[in-house]
């Protein structure tokens, strides 16, 4: 499974090993994000892959020192390849009661707990729902305890800074992670500067929180804690040689969906409606606008659809963003872009449903709204991302078919790629895909519904283009002519029209090939998105035991690859691991008529590792 | 002779703004006289029909772009001032207008309605307003006066209807001006101010439904009362009206109302007789409430105060401001922040 073991001692005092798993926990308003992300970026300039997973409250100010408040912070890094932000940690540093007892269940038995004794107090026990003190009653013996107060040694190395206590006690977060760095061997420049910089305009900020940094690494190089604050090692991964950058997956979609405009040569136009957790789509692109892109926060989902419908009508490419109910919301005008035929790039970051569901919690259950949910036949293309850095060329690619095939496509990604982090091969720009789009200005023979036969695409002539002025709606029209038609027949074909340029978008990507494993496996494990990482350590793990089972994974939702059928029937079992109550499954049953079975998990949490091996022996072994 | 010349100057004529498409309104509807105006509005205008469009939502009065040779977006319900929003944001050259009807507008699309005015969005705006639903075969409207009878109200309607024009204003509209689809005159000039107004013009035009709400206006448009019951405001005139001519608005004394006065009764002259100033937003919002009998319906444009500058225009300009200061390429944006090499 992901995660440590020890491998061996080496000379340095440095316990080698080949990955760890971190996760920092405390109050919201403790600067665990802040905390984390900067170990993420040390991490990487040590050489490490690595994976991180933020986990946030859903309030703005939870209350201080309550459960519902705490913040955590997770990354997963490794001498070898990194897919998942882990299944149970190594490291556990809880800066207070609650953060103990949110993250605790995730230590594993054995597993280093850091905690910050100044913050047990009487008061903040019972905040946190503790009847007794945990260090006392015995309930932490399973794990190698670590007590520093934290608290009181932050406050005695920003003693000269001149800061008020409250202030000072905000260094905290510098102090742990000092010692963290302490603990991997990493190293504090990258985070000095940052705070240099952060805190530029309050220099006596950047200070303190550089001298509590320091401080916490000196604590590790000094303090006589034997074996259980070990110092350690994590070796270099071996990555392919390039010029790397961390990225989150809201960053990846955002400049994905301006190379893709640059790729088609049309003005970006961004529209959007705040909705947790995809707000960050929209605040990444309003910050480009040195890249010549528009955004437009509109009073409403609708608004927000509508506005881009609007915008690809004037020949721009119109991307809207939201989540599941606000998708719901942009329903109706999916079907008017599928009628008169425009591009359009939906990007639904999904949450846990239904309704308002869990907005902070990942959840991939929008399959069905995205490739079904509409009124009447209405088809469109659905592709799924499956990490933070894909979402760059998922994005890329949804633009292509958006503009060559002059449909909506949904792009889903979700919480948990959004917000996650990994490191990425940073593209060399001009080797990017190019796919600049022809408008029509032909006037002979010219009407709105003009075909590509083989796209099957209708002509995207643009208002300002002289003497191709022409009326288009959600109304039917006549196939050969763009007027307003009630007649039976065109409706029939403009039915099967719209279908068959949907599917058309099959032949035009690559045919779908397996991850791991060969066709002959008794057992293959189907995935779509974020369930790329656990499943993909999973089945690697199960082969080197020995076991037949196969990975695939789609990125194309809808229209299914076209080899996909035939890809399937050739396997005897079909797994296929959702974070949804099965809709992926219920899709491939209805198309192939395969016994594809689904493994359900809607806890707002990914997959773990061990729970996709579980399910696969049980198979294979039963 | 063969001999090249300059294409004479053709003045344009409506025709030249009616398309291929046979108009399908009831026979009497007043939308036939409102595409009319329009027509001779653009012809008057010279308006280029390639860059000119027609954006709708649901309707009967959504039908209009298809009558027109100009292009046009016959979109969904209510959201025609976002689609349009969407149009303009991408290319501001384009001249755009929406045409939508008083459920269109002010209940199904009433949120977008009040935001493209506040935004200021450089459109205009046509609200046909008949008082009532007419495709979906006479329902009352948001803009149904009380009582009024309909399928879904057979004991009369009994909420408050809305006023287009104290909407407007409220929303923070920087032009609204009303018309009557039989005002041939009227209307196209009304039309020509609401185009010549950079920002979002919204156009109030009172529309007759000859099916399900015959003479809804009577009350003013009636040629028997019209002159009475209608005055027609200029900017920087009197505010008379009346057969005679001799009648006028006033404040009350001591209120913030408006009353009718005739000239020459109770010592009133014509310096007791305001003057319409329409980039007085206090008095728009007067003028927008009147009503007959005891004061006459305003038309013409109550309201124009143009902003230094329409939504798009600012954002476009904003976008271009900051890519002029920093230009920036895709290698640039891949590049930014902290990197590493491996290997």
């Amino acid at each position: 499974m992901e995660g440590s073991t020890a491998l061996k001692a080496e000379p340095s005092g440095r316990r080698v090993l080949e990955s760890a798993v971190v996760r920092f926990a405390g109050d919201s308003g403790d600067g665990m994000q802040l905390t984390g992300s900067q170990f993420t970026l040390s991490t990487a300039l040590a050489g490490n892959d690595l994976a991180t997973f933020p986990d946030f409250p859903a309030e703005i100010r939870a209350p201080v020192g309550t459960t519902f408040g705490v913040s955590a912070f997770q990354i997963n890094f490794g001498a070898r390849l990194i897919k998942t932000s882990g299944d149970a940690l190594d490291v556990l540093v809880a800066m207070n009661p609650a953060a103990l007892k949110v993250d605790l269940p995730d230590l594993m038995p054995g597993g280093l707990l850091i905690l910050d004794s100044g913050a047990f107090s009487e008061r903040n026990l019972t905040k946190a729902g503790y009847a007794a003190d945990p260090r006392k009653d015995g309930s932490l013996e399973t794990y190698r305890v670590v007590e520093v107060d934290m608290s009181q040694m932050t406050l005695d190395a920003v003693k000269d800074s001149g800061l008020s206590k409250k202030e000072a006690l905000r260094c905290k977060n510098m102090w742990a992670l000092g010692l963290v760095y302490w603990m991997f061997g990493r190293k504090r420049k990258a985070t000095q500067d940052w705070l240099q910089t952060k805190f530029a305009k309050r220099p006596e900020l950047a200070e303190a929180n550089i001298a509590a940094l320091n401080a916490g690494h000196a604590f590790g190089e000094t303090a006589e804690m034997g074996e259980d604050l070990a110092a350690f090692e994590v070796p270099e991964a071996k990555i392919a040689p390039g010029l790397y950058r961390n990225i989150t997956g809201a960053e990846a979609l955002s400049w994905g969906l301006v190379a893709g405009a640059e790729a088609a040569a049309l003005k970006l136009v961004f529209c959007s409606y705040p909705i947790t957790p995809a707000s960050s789509l929209l605040h990444s692109l309003a910050g480009l606008k040195d890249m010549g892109v528009v955004t437009f926060q509109a009073e409403d989902e609708i608004a927000a659809v509508c506005a881009a419908i609007g915008a690809s009508y004037a020949g721009g490419i119109g991307v809207t963003s939201s989540s599941g109910p606000g998708v719901a919301l942009k329903t109706e005008a999916l079907g008017l872009a599928i009628s008169a035929e425009l591009p359009l790039v939906v990007v639904n970051s999904q949450r846990a449903g239904p309704s308002t569901g869990m907005p902070t919690k990942t959840e991939q259950s929008d399959l069905y709204q995205s490739v079904f949910g509409r009124n009447g036949d209405s088809p469109l293309v659905v592709l799924a991302a499956r990490s933070p850095a894909d979402c760059f060329e998922v994005a890329i690619e949804a633009v292509r078919i958006a503009t060559h095939y002059m449909t909506p496509v949904i792009l889903l990604s979700d919480g948990y790629i959004a917000n996650a982090a990994e490191p990425w091969a940073i593209p060399d720009a001009e080797t990017l895909p190019r796919f600049p789009v022809a408008f029509e200005r032909e006037p002979e023979g010219f009407h709105p519904f003009k075909r590509d036969p083989e796209t099957l695409a209708r002509t995207w002539a643009v208002p300002g283009t002289p003497d191709l002025e022409h009326r288009i709606g959600g109304i039917e029209k006549a196939s050969d002519s763009g007027n307003i038609s009630y007649d039976a027949l065109n409706h029939q074909r403009m039915t099967d029209l719209r279908r068959d340029k949907v599917l058309r978008v099959a032949e035009d990507v690559p045919e779908q090939r397996l991850e791991q494993g060969g066709p002959d496996e008794e057992l293959v494990v189907v995935g779509w998105g974020s369930t790329y990482g656990p499943i993909s350590r999973a089945v690697d793990n199960l082969r080197n035991e020995g076991l037949s089972v196969a990975h695939l994974h789609l990125r194309h939702i809808w229209p299914l690859p076209r080899n996909l059928g035939g890809l399937l029937g050739g396997f005897e079992q079909i797994l296929v691991p959702e974070m949804n109550d099965g809709q992926l499954v219920t899709l491939l049953r209805s198309e192939f008529l395969v016994p594809a079975e689904s493994l359900s998990k809607v806890t707002g949490k990914p997959f773990k590792i061990v729970e996709i091996e579980a399910a696969v022996r049980a198979r294979l072994e039963a | 002779m063969n001999i090249a010349t300059a294409p004479a100057k053709t003045a344009k004529t409506a025709k030249d703004y009616a398309s291929d498409q046979e108009v399908r309104w009831c026979p009497g509807c007043g939308d036939y006289a409102i595409l009319k105006a329009v027509q001779k509005t653009l012809a008057d205008l010279e308006a280029d029909t390639a860059k000119t469009v027609f954006i709708s939502g649901i309707g009967c009065a959504a039908r209009f772009p298809y009558y027109l040779s100009t292009y046009g977006f016959h979109t969904i319900h209510g959201r025609a001032p976002a689609i349009a929003t969407g149009v303009k944001l991408t290319n501001p050259e384009l001249d755009v207008w929406v045409v939508s009807g008083d459920g269109d507008s002010l209940s199904i699309g009433g949120n977008h309605l009040l935001h493209v005015l506040r935004r200021n969005v450089d459109l205009q705006l046509l609200l046909f307003n008949n008082e009532i639903y007419g495709l979906t075969k006479g329902q009352y409207s948001p803009t149904s006066r009380v009582g009024t009878r309909s399928p879904s109200t057979p004991g009369g309607s009994l909420d408050t209807p809305v006023s287009a024009g104290s909407f407007a204003l409220g929303a923070g509209a920087r032009f609204f001006a009303r018309s009557v689809d039989t005002l041939q005159k009227h209307l196209p000039e009304v039309l020509k101010r609401a185009r010549a107004h950079r920002g979002a013009s919204l156009v109030e035009i009172f529309q007759n439904c000859l099916v399900y709400n015959d003479n809804a206006f009577g009350d003013f448009t009636d040629r028997a009362v019209a002159a009475d019951a209608q005055i027609h405001l200029e900017h920087g005139k009197p505010m008379l009206f009346g057969k005679e001519g001799n009648r006028g608005l006033r404040l009350k004394p001591g209120r913030l109302a408006l009353e009718a006065v005739t000239l020459g009764e109770d010592g009133i002259g014509e310096a007791d007789i305001l003057v319409h100033d329409e980039t007085d937003r206090a008095m728009a919002g007067l003028l927008a409430a009147m009503q007959p009998p005891h004061l006459p319906v305003a038309l013409g444009v109550l309201f124009c105060d143009p902003a230094p500058s329409s939504y798009e225009a600012s954002v476009v300009e904003e976008v271009k401001a900051v890519h002029r200061a920093r230009p920036a390429s895709l290698a640039d944006l891949l590049h930014k922040g902290h990197t590493w090499t491996v290997g």
